[in-house]
């Protein structure tokens, strides 16, 4: 148990814990995090027993959809949402590979449309882990290692 | 979009495949039917394939039909830039039916999300050439009397010949396929199809040449070993001559036995074959106009 917080509380908004290092800045674009203009903290290399290191992300006042935020398993499979109202957790939930993905990355074939083209990526997932993609457009599989964010 | 397209071989179901093949037998019948009177019919071909063309624009001349588009990109005015996605909306306003070849894999898919009007993929890429596989269907079905209890022999480039994979994709549908891959180890089928075979419980054999086995096949499906293909030219100069199918090797062969390919040949069929009755690749062009005929009249709702 962390004695002290490692990144401040907030009143009400979304926790979300267990974000692997390496993909924080990736999590904070797919959210696009950028444009929110409610307060947000982040932590990076966070000492974690399950991850060794995590990163974490508090966002003030906004509470996500499953659909938005599942957008994040593809970078964070593990992560996990805390709800918070009035400081106290009212629910938690985990992130779910969404069946299809839509946008966040390119496809790694050179000669799929979708790299010439101004086209919005389409994805459909084949598994999990690891994960596997096919492209809608030229159907070529992309696997984790290949995957390009965009 | 609510009109139906042709993308890739799995875009239709299995009754869907069986009607082609009884249109296309009724085409071959009686050739010349007006059912394209007062359409338009546009072949956009951003890169040139002569003999997929000839063989769509002869469907289309054959039902009656007009013919806009353009036989490479150099005359299109994808060559001032436009996009894609602009020829497509600009045609779809023109015609009733697109006809489409593009170098870009996934292109077709793409422009069948832009178009009001139905899309035929006339090859994008390496990715599908639907058309070729229901060509290749309809002639399995005129020489075999069925598609069911076919024992397929795919020789050759099977890892990056498209025209196999789709039509094991589209075999597979019926009864008892029985399928042989005939290819060197650089070639070899990918797993993914061979996982999908197993899954379904569908039996398939792999063989590193085919002397001995030739005499189970119904079908033999000729593609060519590209030197391009292989990382090591040495190991082409193995194999280069063991995937050459010549006259002596079909003596013993079954009496409905018959010889398919997607052509151009280069020498993976030797000259020998050609005057054997089980060769068949010519006429099996020749079935292309049926089966685009069948296409088309599906696609517009006019059989």
């Amino acid at each position: 148990m962390e004695k002290q917080l490692q990144v401040s509380a907030i009143k009400d908004g979304t926790v979300i814990d267990h974000i692997p290092t390496k993909a924080l800045f990736k999590v904070i674009k797919i959210l696009q995090l950028e444009e929110c203009s409610e307060m947000i903290t982040f932590g990076n290399n966070l000492d974690s027993k399950a991850m060794k290191t995590k990163a974490i992300i508090k966002i003030a006042n906004r509470f996500f959809a499953d659909e938005e935020v599942n957008k994040i398993a593809l970078v964070a499979p593990n992560a996990k949402l805390n709800t918070i109202r009035d400081y106290e957790v009212i629910e938690k939930r985990v992130v779910k590979t969404p069946k299809e993905i839509f946008g966040i990355v390119s496809c790694f074939n050179p000669k799929c449309i979708t790299n010439v083209e101004n086209i919005k990526t389409r994805f459909e997932v084949l598994s999990n882990k690891p994960i596997t993609m096919k492209c809608f457009h030229c159907e070529k599989i992309t696997s984790e290692s290949e995957m390009t964010y965009l | 979009m609510q009109t139906k397209s042709l993308i890739s071989i799995t875009d239709f179901t299995k009754e869907e495949y069986l009607k082609i093949m009884r249109l296309a037998a009724d085409f071959e019948e009686n050739p010349n039917q007006n059912l394209l009177q007062g359409k338009v019919i546009a072949t956009l071909f951003f890169e040139p394939s002569t003999r997929t063309r000839l063989s769509f624009e002869t469907a289309i001349n054959r039902l009656g039909g007009k013919i806009i588009g353009f036989s490479d990109s150099a005359s299109s005015s994808v060559s001032k830039g436009e996009t894609l996605h602009d020829t497509i909306k600009m045609v779809s306003n023109y015609a009733d039916l697109i006809i489409m070849r593009h170098p870009m894999e996934g292109s077709a898919r793409y422009a069948s999300e832009v178009s009001n009007i139905p899309v035929i993929n006339a090859g994008d890429g390496a990715n599908q050439h639907p058309s070729q596989t229901l060509l290749d269907m309809y002639s399995i079905m005129k020489t075999q009397g069925s598609l069911d209890n076919i024992n397929l022999f795919l020789v050759g480039d099977l890892k990056y010949g498209r025209t196999v994979h789709s039509l094991l994709m589209a075999m597979l549908q019926f009864e008892n396929p029985i399928f042989n891959f005939i290819a060197p180890a650089e070639l070899a089928m990918p797993n993914e199809y061979k996982l999908l075979l197993a899954s379904k419980g569908i039996k398939y054999y792999e063989h590193d040449e085919f002397t001995d086995i030739i005499n189970a096949a119904d079908i033999i499906y000729m593609t060519r070993v590209q030197k391009e293909r292989f990382i090591d030219p040495v190991e082409y100069e193995k194999v280069k001559n063991i995937y050459i199918l010549r006259n002596e090797m079909l003596k013993d062969t079954k009496e409905n036995m018959r010889i398919l390919h997607p052509l151009p040949r280069i020498n993976e069929i030797h000259t020998d074959v050609d005057n054997n009755p089980k060769a068949y690749y010519f006429t099996q062009a020749k079935n292309g106009v049926y089966a685009r005929m069948a296409i088309i009249a599906h696609l517009l709702n006019l059989k």
